[in-house]
């Protein structure tokens, strides 16, 4: 089958794959460029477990055709941290326990980041619609939600 | 008798350092991070892609499988049917708390005979890329003849029902039936005398319930990578609860021995019992040793509703009689369970769970585990318990108004206790479940006034817990860490706790355990993480793994003093020369001791195989506030309690995580979560959208309460905590209902159209 080359930076760093008509972003990442981090739960847009960041806006990578990724810049959970230093909200989802089997946890990341370089100061009500996209089935989201709240805060140095 | 030996709780004479702590995950970074591996995350050279066929019929023959247009696909490597996998005798063996036929497990994994639901297994294919492989699925042709078929548990009992297996005749009956049946088995839990019990009663409350199945919903689909070499040697990756259970029915069912098939789990993306059995690994190892290259297999969310792990639906009647002064007589019911194609529904364990939170004289459960078109039942947080208490519980409430007792007063009266001769056999010890209603009395959620449209509802569960095989080692390093090796996978942090558990016993910060779950080879057998037994069973061994390297430890220090071991002690990770000669020598740390061990002996470790036995009961109470929307029918969760018996919280933000997250779980399963069928017998709602489960806008915080009334059995006093808080949720909301709005409904879900048809029905909708 033909495939397109298609030229995008994904976490700072330029790269290019061959990717079939049909093969998604999510697709991409994962079997071609082996960022496994972005994890499938349904592939129609529904669990939010592929999130990343495209172009500054977040989306379902399982929505985007990777031949649409050509020339963008995609943010993904393995380029949240800094060097050693995890970003803030990572250090609080373990301070917080909002994480079990962490199978949803790089998409509720990518989209709390999100949330916050949005909403500096989001509401409880404004923090669970925001994330009503990401479904997670162990937590209850009681201490995610705790998690993205106490990160906002200390982000704004409260 | 040794330390090692004598694993019963004491009081501990020191203040516990880190039990009871929370701890840092030891998995959470590679969490946070994306570097945690998962079932679909393994990359393997030459790895090929594998995709499967499933039945688009609830029922049919299959007369016939035509691979070859699909072989002659350029890419394609492999295509297996039914007639790569030798058929298997019929044989019972034990799948976390059920059990399940090996002959029906290859039918499940493959249909031979017949397709017996939509999903079904029917081939599977490798190929070079996933889009290669999926068009290859659609060229193989397979010729269906199209059977009746049967859904609902009700209709699958009727003698005319069509027939899933013309070799089944229902077990338990005498005579034993002479015309084959859909029910598989009759089973009945019994105490005392329910007739005499009922003739006692001032009031009794008989009603029928109806639940439909519904899915565990793990976010990450089944998934794995198997390969076989020339040598017939195998290895699977894959995601499990339970990676020596894949091993033995993937030998099994590739004709393998065991000693060849190295299994390694991957971290798990959640499964509450779901994913305690096996689907892809004999499909993708038996394409591996089609063709001599890595299969991955990752299911998806289509494939894991259609085919893989939902839960019963079910039809139940009970019937509960009491004294006017509140004193329950008789508590009876049947329960009718829908066990998918082949047998093993958890009404078992539903009938074993409906009286237990009472201390009653008289109780007849009666269960039917009853085959029907849908895929095989797997077990799911609690299984079945969840159920019978939906009914128990919703009757309980009743009775409560009827008599005109506060419902937890009611449980209260009759709360099992430590002395209780519980229906299904075992006489309690120290049980919890006295304290998590009066948790629940005494919580200021219970005593928030209610508004308008606004109702409360409470309700109590209880899940038996299991310990199960299980192996540990443990190693000292020669720097004086710790590798310690597990062979049950972490769906929740069991790692950590269990780390903190041998850092307790050893006197060493928690940090300097590495805690691992080793593959097949590094271990002996263990038993799946399910039950709710990981950090009681595998912490259970792993103290006594911790105090038979600390009876080394120790030897190792009287060597080096030549003193004999009975005078030196183990404190605070040192050994110290006591009695006589305390004093005479330094103490020794266990860096100091691991850096000489080459001359004191070689290498320290240690390690324990063992059945642990002593798994603690665990009761849960919880109440729930809800908001009714008279309009709609809409039910708004308001605040929700769970106050659940942990024995002892090794670390209490796991704890609360668990009984958070088994309450969302209940939440979406009172509230919108079923299957839903088309008339062919289809699953209507296989996906997230349609199949709808909470998100985080449907709910306020959870408020978890941790009841610790210690567990004899254990060390540290744990019982086992994943499960029980489930259990009352559907019931709980139910009763909410009923308080809010004066309508009882008796069939899950509470979703809105239901709750407004209830609504209209009763008064012209009294609230609009």
């Amino acid at each position: 089958m033909a495939r397109y080359h298609v030229s995008a930076t994904v976490n700072g760093d330029e790269v290019d794959f061959l990717c079939e008509p049909e093969q998604t972003l999510l697709d991409v990442l994962r079997d071609e460029l082996h960022l496994t981090g972005t994890k499938e739960g349904c592939a129609s847009g529904d669990c939010g477990a592929c999130s990343v960041m495209l172009d500054g806006r977040l989306v379902c990578s399982c929505l985007v055709m990777g031949a649409e990724a050509g020339d963008c810049s995609i943010e993904t959970i393995e380029g949240m941290a800094e060097g050693e230093r995890l970003h803030p909200l990572q250090q609080k989802f373990l301070d917080y326990a909002a994480l079990q089997c962490g199978y949803c946890t790089p998409g509720l990341l990518v989209a709390a980041k999100a949330l916050l370089e949005r909403s500096p100061d989001p509401t409880e009500i404004e923090t669970r619609y925001w994330l009503a996209g990401n479904l997670c089935r162990c937590t209850g989201y009681d201490k995610i939600i705790r998690a993205v709240l106490d990160t906002a805060a200390e982000m704004r140095g409260e | 008798m040794s330390a090692a030996e004598d694993l019963g709780y004491r009081e501990k004479p020191h203040e516990l350092k880190w039990v009871g702590t929370n701890v840092a995950r030891t998995d959470g970074v590679d969490k946070v991070t994306g570097r945690a591996r998962f079932g679909a995350d393994l990359i393997m050279p030459g790895m090929l892609f594998g995709a499967v066929l499933r039945s688009p019929h609830a029922h049919a023959r299959i007369n016939g499988i035509d691979t070859s247009k699909a072989e002659a696909v350029k890419g394609v490597k492999a295509v297996i049917t039914r007639k790569d996998f030798e058929d298997q005798p019929s044989e019972m063996i034990q799948v976390g708390e059920l059990t399940v036929n090996i002959r029906d497990v290859i039918r499940n994994v493959l249909a031979r005979e017949k397709a017996m639901y939509d999903g079904h297994a029917v081939a599977a294919v490798a190929a070079t890329s996933a889009s290669i492989a999926r068009k290859a699925l659609k060229l193989i042709d397979v010729d269906y003849e199209v059977l009746p078929h049967v859904i609902d548990v009700v209709e699958a009992m009727k003698p005319d029902a069509p027939l899933l297996n013309e070799d089944q005749f229902t077990d338990g009956v005498d005579p034993k039936p002479d015309r084959p049946s859909n029910v598989a088995k009759r089973l009945e839990i019994k105490l005392g005398d329910v007739e005499k019990g009922f003739a006692e009663a001032d009031v009794v409350i008989e009603r029928e319930y109806k639940t439909r199945p519904v899915h565990q919903g793990y976010i990450e689909p089944h998934a794995c990578v198997a390969s076989y070499t020339e040598d017939g040697q195998g290895e699977v990756w894959c995601s499990t609860p339970g990676h020596f259970l894949v091993r033995a029915i993937t030998s099994r069912l590739c004709g393998i021995e065991v000693s060849k098939l190295k299994v390694t789990a991957s971290e798990i993306g959640g499964g509450f019992g779901g994913k305690n059995i096996v689907y892809l690994e004999p499909l993708a190892l038996a394409l591996s040793r089609k063709c001599g290259r890595p299969v991955k297999i990752a299911m998806h969310r289509n494939e894991v509703f259609r085919a893989t792990g939902p839960t019963s639906g079910s039809h139940m009647k009970v019937k509960i009689g009491a004294r006017h002064d509140g004193k329950i007589t008789a508590g009876w019911a049947e329960l009718m369970f829908q066990a998918g194609a082949f047998p093993g529904s958890p009404v078992f364990p539903a009938a074993m769970c409906a009286y237990a939170c009472y201390d009653l004289e008289n109780v007849l459960v009666i269960g039917y585990d009853v085959v029907a078109n849908r895929p095989k039942t797997t077990a799911y947080r609690a299984p079945g318990a969840q159920i019978s208490a939906f009914a128990v519980e919703s009757a309980m409430d009743e009775m409560a108004r009827e008599l005109g007792i506060d419902p937890v007063d009611l449980r209260l009266m009759n709360a099992a206790k430590e002395g209780t001769k519980a229906a299904y056999g075992p006489t309690f010890g120290p049980v919890g479940q006295v304290e998590t209603l009066q948790a629940i009395k005494n919580h200021p959620n219970y005593n928030v006034p209610l508004g308008p449209n606004q109702g409360r509802g409470v309700a109590s569960g209880f899940w038996f817990n299991i310990g199960g095989e299980t192996s540990v080692t443990m190693n000292v390093n020669d720097d004086g860490t710790i590798a310690l090796t597990v062979g049950n996978p972490d769906l929740s942090g069991t790692r950590t706790s269990i780390s903190v558990m041998a850092a307790e016993e050893l006197g060493i910060e928690p940090e300097r355990i590495r805690p691992a779950v080793g593959d097949t080879t590094s271990l002996g057998f263990n038993f799946i993480s399910a039950g709710s037994r990981t950090t009681f069973a595998v912490g259970k061994a792993t103290v006594e793994v911790a105090r038979v390297v600390i009876d080394e430890l120790r030897a190792r220090a009287a060597a080096t003093w030549n003193i004999p071991v009975e005078a030196v002690v183990w404190e605070d990770g040192h050994a110290r020369p006591a009695s006589s000669n305390a004093g005479d020598f330094e103490p020794l740390s266990l860096e100091d001791i691991a850096r000489d061990a080459k001359k004191t002996g070689g290498p320290i470790a240690g390690h324990v195989e063992t059945n642990v036995s002593g798994a603690g009961p665990s009761f849960a109470t919880e109440a729930v506030d809800i908001e009714v929307d008279p309009e709609t029918g809409h039910i708004k969760i308001l605040s929700f309690t769970a106050a659940q018996d942990a024995g002892k919280a090794i670390q209490p933000n796991l704890v609360e995580g668990q009984y958070q997250g088994a309450a969302v779980q209940g939440i979406g399963w009172a509230l919108n979560e079923e299957y839903i069928y088309d008339e062919q017998g289809r699953m209507e709602n296989p996906g997230f959208l349609d199949y709808r489960m909470p998100v985080a806008s449907d709910l306020p915080m959870i408020d978890a309460v941790i009841v610790e009334v210690p567990n004899p059995n254990h060390p540290y006093g744990v019982r086992g905590i994943g499960e029980t808080s489930i259990v009352p949720v559907m019931a709980a909301v139910a009763n909410a209902l009923d308080d809010a709005t004066g309508v009882r409904v008796q069939e899950l879900p509470l979703s809105p159209p239901r709750v407004l048809k209830a609504l209209n029905e009763k008064n012209g909708n009294r609230l609009g």
